[in-house]
């Protein structure tokens, strides 16, 4: 079944997890800016990694037939350095224009601090200034429901939010009914340790529906698994799931959201024209 | 899938899941020094609990045992601007 990635981290990944994503049926990935393991000592650190993100991603991902796109911001765990963030918020604007950018993100919260929920209205505000879509990070384990919470509350008080082209990642059992509840669009996120397994996400859409809900692997430099949106599809299959259903969630869903990006051109691999024998 | 074909799927991995966590506990145990005041210790019981209860939502009981607590006066504690 072809699929899309929508948070995959590809700059952490070798040319043959490209490879090996084409033959699992990726078709497009979507790459939010996140935090590289590091924290970067100037603005120019993360010029550099846009441009990594925005001119040789797309290259390496197009030797297997898969569309790169990405998000830009600085990360929630950096964005404790207000002063660096808000360099690197007045640079963002350089690359928006760029074929393959989104939107802002990865942005959201790390430890629910002040300084990173200032940062975060800042994103915001330049998203809507600049008519973007969002990608959001929640927290990690005992910080994600506080967070999550949180990230809610601030994008509720934006009137200039649309929240349908907003997306909130790393829902759980905890937090994806308030995610949905208020209209936005909602992530999973397939983690061999932390966050969601391909069972208990498959879980959460029996208990919540497909509606507005993608799954992804972020994959990244830590432990994850590039290969884990098929892992769910394999999940799904065995339950007895129609196969309408798992497209919906692994490729419709996903193109429903990216779509609203005039920059998200992705033709369906069912309809490509060639050659016949 | 019914209760049944489930059970039959998922006995042998729940089976091996819950011996991890017997065999965790009982290495806790055998270490040298004293955990039982350790508040994580008592959340481990605690999710223990609602696992074993009939709660169709344990999963996410269990999520919000293990969270920080939510106060939605936080921005007055923040003294964060007016959002527009």
């Amino acid at each position: 079944m072809y699929y899309i990635d929508p948070h995959i981290h590809m700059v952490s990944r070798t040319t043959d997890d490209y490879e090996t994503l084409a033959r699992m049926g990726c078709v497009a990935i979507s790459e939010p800016a996140f935090w590289a393991g590091f924290d970067r000592g100037s603005v120019d650190g993360f010029r550099d990694y846009f441009r990594q993100l925005t001119e040789v991603e797309p290259k390496r991902a197009a030797q297997f037939g898969i569309k790169h796109f990405t998000w830009l911001c600085i990360n929630a765990k950096e964005a404790e350095n207000v002063s660096l963030s808000r360099d690197v918020l007045a640079m963002i604007p350089e690359f928006l224009d760029c074929d393959n950018v989104l939107g802002i993100g990865e942005i959201g919260l790390n430890k629910n601090t002040k300084n990173e929920a200032t940062i975060f209205q800042e994103h915001v505000e330049l998203a809507v200034a600049h008519n973007q879509q969002i990608l959001i990070h929640t927290p990690h384990l005992a910080d994600k429901y506080q967070g999550t919470r949180m990230i809610l509350d601030m994008l509720g008080d934006h009137s200039g939010v649309d929240r349908s082209r907003v997306l909130v990642d790393h829902v759980e059992e905890h937090t994806v009914k308030a995610v949905l509840d208020a209209g936005f669009w909602a992530g999973m996120t397939l983690y061999p340790v932390t966050k969601c397994t391909p069972a208990r996400a498959v879980d959460i859409i029996e208990m919540v529906g497909a509606e507005r809900l993608c799954v992804n692997s972020a994959g990244d430099w830590g432990p994850s698994k590039p290969t884990a949106v098929p892992d769910l599809v394999m999940e799904m299959r065995r339950r007895g799931h129609a196969e309408s259903l798992i497209r919906k969630v692994v490729y419709d869903n996903p193109r429903e959201f990216f779509g609203q990006s005039k920059k998200f051109e992705l033709q369906d691999p069912a309809q490509r024209d060639g050659f016949d024998v | 899938m019914d209760a049944q074909q489930t059970l039959d799927h998922e006995f042998l991995d729940i089976r091996s899941r819950i011996l991890d966590v017997a065999s965790s506990l009982d290495r806790i145990q055998r270490a040298d020094g004293d955990v039982s005041s350790d508040e994580r210790m008592k959340k481990l019981r605690d999710a223990l609990q609602i696992a074993l209860s009939d709660d169709p939502h344990r999963a996410e009981k269990i999520q919000l045992l293990f969270s920080r607590e939510y106060d939605e006066h936080w921005k007055d504690q923040f003294s964060m601007p007016a959002s527009t």
